[in-house]
């Protein structure tokens, strides 16, 4: 229970550190970037909602530091993130909202089978250690864990999608022919589309997991109690899986959670080729839009979910590993 | 009157200190690299890249910038790659971007490692207060993504020079490193050679120099690898989306005007994949190496040779 | 009932093949208590885990016969000694720390072992565990703990609690209470040695310890270098040591009741085996060396009942 007490304390530190950030870097960086932002976008607002701005980023603003500061934390915890810019007067909210759902599809899907897959090839490979498997596997794994993810995709995009003509390379769906909703040429264009993304995510991260878990687990198949488990006579597959795997999960469950930043960032160039209506590609619009008021919600939306799933890991390996739980 | 005495119950060898003359370890690394096959392949890649860079007039022999040729000219053997869009030569390009790419990486690859070093270093050895304020500091830093973080810093810097991408992305990168190189040197600290050395009076800095450091070698060359790794994969990523400055000559810069003209979709598919592929052998080369390193550092880890057990009764001749 | 013949380990290694057990020899009949005894590094460990089938790579069997009820098991498979693992043969660790899996509790790897060798209702498996706990001493509540909870000497005895689950025919000791204080150490012994005596069971315990061993054991085995150095009753080792080697292990430490005498140790250090001296592999460090004794490498020579490596007890050129 103190563990879990930590690791949520931690969380809110860390959430807490990064709205911090995401409030002082317009205010830190040379060349007073929010206020090209507001000339830019000037015509187009109401005079509170240019108000409103000048607070958000600091600008022309006669109230300290301090205050904004304030203001700006009440209006997270109030849910308002201000408006969109690019697609004025929408919410950002509602903007994120219409984009979340792409991308949580496409790297949940993508993430939970790399993670499965990889972790088991891991396993067999450190299992059947001197084969050929386990002589090929490695140095693939740390080739392609070398490859930059726009890579991936734009070769899978080239071959599969121009040259072979197997799936559509560009974007969520058919935005002209589908119409949205419940029905079944939406779904199958959907997978269709996001085939090629989902593939090229898997292939750009499968290679963490498979090596990591190869070497934790090597070290953990030359512990003391795997060798006990062979005295006593346990079938292979009960070694593998209860005294080793389940040994050797652990750091993995932490590196899981770690890298999931990398398979955000990812995710934000995958989406970028393919054009994937994500939260990704609604980054990088929101970036050469100047639309700075998106662009922050999307930061913030990125770094809360990446924390809550680290929580939720630290959360799941304290429930494997009695040792956490251990009030020291 | 002391002869080492045998026959009692000894204590493991962890009082031995471990091999610190650097002539040495040098000389071990050398003969490591070249037995493991993965160093090696690694290295040579990577010189062939250094080379690259180093003498880039030497190996391409047009100018990368000159927008004198034919646009969209297919592979020839005036254009090893074609041109581009701009009648660009498409492999000049990418030889004189080698420069731009190996400095960020070596760069960012060092100044990263020494961040990382004088925290998790000093948060180890100091403990305490100090130990635990780094501590959260280095966590904090590790879990907000750093791509998105990148992103938010370069938009609002409205695409830097390289020397804004090398300062961002090393301020961003350290705290991984910081936090390895943290938890070995907590593990050797307790060791007996250090032990020794406080009890021959020497001051802290001189044991953390001179004693300390020099054993966590193969950590911070692995350090060191990774870093410039993940430098070129951000790096290029940033310049790629349009955040680095378009008018320098780098791969992910060559990428960014390759995407911004369709590239692929219209038929010029070799100005977008060509750079990107060097990128990929860059960030290869370094993999090896850290991947050979990892071997060399824990022997567990080293290809093993498949052994047959010898079946039925085999018994000695005589004796 | 154990007949050990020529047992040879080699590990195989990119600089070369090091031989770790040099043509070993010797049997345990039932009932029996051998000691193994040797400094880190002669092979003891190695030799133990060989005989039970336990090497992993880099080390292999490269030559002799571990014949276990009649049946060789060098060579077999693991899924073909599961059968005699645990039921006839059980093995107990140094370090339990290590050797218990840290995730799971006491009584589940009670279960797994169980469950591997039969089909036995959750009744069945709970009262067995129970009951070889309190064989040991423990409280079967402790059923329930992981291997952290427990202290050192605790869980040293639940391993041996484990090891007795189906009251096997010999059980291997591998340094069990190296890794406890001295009181824990004799406790722990003595309660090893009753539980021998109730149930009959053989044992094999190796230790570099010889004044521990030297109380519980029946016969000894003294190991030096990869090779039987010395082997016999453990009270005729004890009131006459033949090799060298053996002398000097029992001069090392004092007799607390004897009269004072100044320690001697045997000087030297055991030597490398990737690069093992020509002749006998003691010479080096032996105060009755000879020069026959570099170029010979002593074979096992009887000696009234024990077996000793030593050119000088064969010829009888060293007295007694």
């Amino acid at each position: 229970m103190r563990y879990a007490l930590r690791r949520l304390g931690f969380f809110v530190l860390t959430l807490w550190i990064a709205l911090t950030i995401n409030f002082l870097l317009p205010r830190l960086m040379p060349g007073n970037p929010a206020l090209a932002m507001l000339s830019r976008f000037h015509g187009q607002l109401s005079p509170s909602a240019l108000n409103a701005l000048e607070i958000q980023f600091g600008v022309n603003t006669h109230e300290s530091l301090l205050s904004q500061y304030v203001s700006y934390l009440h209006g997270i915890f109030t849910g308002n993130f201000g408006l969109s810019l690019s697609e004025y007067p929408t919410p950002v909210t509602s903007v994120i909202g219409s984009a979340i759902w792409w991308t949580l599809g496409l790297v949940g899907i993508a993430t939970v089978l790399a993670f499965g897959l990889g972790t088991f090839l891991g396993i067999v490979s450190a299992w059947r250690r001197g084969s050929k498997l386990d002589s090929i596997v490695p140095p693939t794994f740390v080739i392609t864990s070398a490859i930059p993810y726009f890579w991936i995709a734009m070769v899978l995009v080239l071959i599969f999608g121009l040259t072979l003509h197997w799936f559509p390379s560009q974007g969520g769906y058919y935005v002209t022919t589908d119409s949205p909703g419940l029905n079944l040429t939406f779904f199958q264009d959907v997978v269709n589309h996001a085939f090629l993304p989902a593939i090229s995510l898997l292939i750009a991260t499968i290679g963490t997991w498979i090596l990591t878990m190869r070497n934790t687990m090597i070290t953990t198949l030359a512990e003391d109690y795997v060798r006990m488990a062979r005295a006593k006579g346990l079938s292979s597959r009960r070694i593998m899986f209860d005294y080793a795997a389940r040994n050797a999960i652990l750091p993995n469950l932490t590196g899981f959670a770690m890298s999931l930043g990398f398979v955000v960032s990812g995710a934000i160039l995958i989406e970028y080729v393919f054009n994937y209506p994500g939260v990704g590609y609604m980054l990088l619009q929101a970036v050469s839009g100047e639309d700075y008021p998106l662009m922050q919600g999307l930061f913030l939306l990125i770094t809360v979910a990446v924390l809550f799933a680290i929580l939720v890991a630290d959360v799941l390996t304290a429930i494997l590993d009695p040792r956490t739980r251990a009030e020291s | 009157m002391a002869m080492p005495v045998s026959g009692v119950p000894t204590e493991t060898p962890a009082t031995q200190a471990p091999d610190l003359g650097s002539g040495r370890t040098l000389g071990r690394f050398g003969r490591a690299v070249r037995l493991n096959r993965k160093a090696t392949v690694g290295s040579v890649l990577l010189l062939i890249f250094i080379l690259i860079a180093l003498f880039p007039g030497v190996i391409a022999h047009d100018s990368p910038t000159q927008d004198a040729y034919t646009p969209q000219l297919g592979v020839s053997t005036a254009h090893l790659l074609g041109t581009n869009h701009y009648g660009q030569d498409l492999f000049a390009q990418l030889v004189y971007g080698t420069r731009n790419v190996l400095i960020i990486a070596f760069v960012v690859g060092l100044a990263t490692t020494t961040i990382a070093v004088l925290i998790g270093v000093a948060a180890a050895y100091l403990g305490g207060l100090a130990d635990s304020s780094l501590n959260v500091l280095t966590d904090v830093l590790l879990v907000i993504p750093i791509f998105p973080l990148l992103i938010v810093i370069a938009a609002y810097a409205h695409g830097g020079t390289t020397l804004v991408l090398i300062a961002a992305i090393t301020l961003t990168s350290w705290s991984y490193t910081a936090r390895q190189l943290r938890s070995q040197a907590l593990t050797l600290r307790r060791r007996d050679f250090l032990e020794a050395a406080r009890v021959r009076g020497e001051r802290s800095l001189y044991i953390i120099v001179v004693e300390l450091i020099p054993t966590m070698t193969s950590l911070l060359v692995a350090s060191f690898l990774t870093n410039a790794l993940y430098a070129v994969l951000f790096a290029s990523s940033l310049q790629f989306i349009g955040l680095g400055d378009p008018n320098t000559v780098s791969w992910g810069t060559t990428l960014y005007w390759a995407q911004n003209n369709a590239a692929l979709q219209t038929g010029q598919p070799l100005w977008a994949i060509a750079p990107g592929a060097c990128i990929a052998v860059l960030g290869a080369a370094f993999a090896l190496l850290n991947y050979a390193f990892d071997e060399i550092g824990n022997p567990a880890l080293r290809p093993v040779r498949k052994v047959r057990q010898r079946k039925g009764t085999e018994q000695r001749a005589g004796k | 009932m154990l007949e050990v013949s020529g047992l040879t380990v080699d590990y195989i290694l990119d600089q070369g093949n090091v031989r770790a057990v040099d043509d070993v020899s010797f049997t345990v009949g039932r009932g029996e208590f051998l000691g193994i005894v040797g400094e880190s590094g002669c092979g003891k460990s190695t030799l133990l885990f060989a005989a039970a089938q336990l090497l992993a790579p880099p080390a292999t069997v490269a030559a002799g016969t571990v014949t276990f009820d009649g049946t060789n098991l060098v060579g077999l498979t693991d899924d073909q000694l599961c059968a005699m693992r645990w039921r006839d043969m059980s093995v107990v660790m140094q370090s339990a720390m290590n050797a218990l899996n840290p995730v799971t509790s006491i009584g589940a790897q009670f279960k797994d072992a169980m469950r591997a060798h039969g089909k036995f209702t959750s009744e069945e498996i709970a009262a067995r565990s129970a009951e070889v706990l309190k064989m040991v001493g423990i409280d079967p509540v402790h059923l329930r703990s992981y291997p952290h909870q427990l202290s050192g000497g605790m869980r040293q005895r639940s391993m041996i609690a484990m090891a007795m689950l189906f009251t096997p025919d010999l059980i291997i000791m591998d340094e069990p209470t190296s890794a406890l204080d001295v009181v824990a150490q004799r406790s722990l012994m003595v309660q090893i040695k009753e539980l021998q005596l109730e149930f009959g069971f053989a044992v094999i315990f190796v230790t570099h310890d010889m004044s521990l061993i030297s109380h519980f054991s029946d016969r000894l085995m003294v190991m030096y270098a990869g090779q039987v150095a010395e082997i016999g009753a453990t009270k005729k080792i004890f009131d006459r040591p033949l090799h060298p080697y053996t002398q000097g292990l029992l001069e090392a430490f004092p007799s607390i009741r004897g009269p004072r005498v100044p320690l001697k140790g045997i000087p030297g250090n055991p030597p490398d085996l990737s690069r093992v001296p020509a002749g006998c592999r003691f010479r080096p460090r032996c105060p009755y060396a000879i020069e026959k004794c570099a170029v010979i490498a002593p074979d096992l020579y009887p000696h009234d009942g024990t077996l000793v490596r030593c050119l000088r007890r064969e010829d009888g050129s060293l007295a007694s």
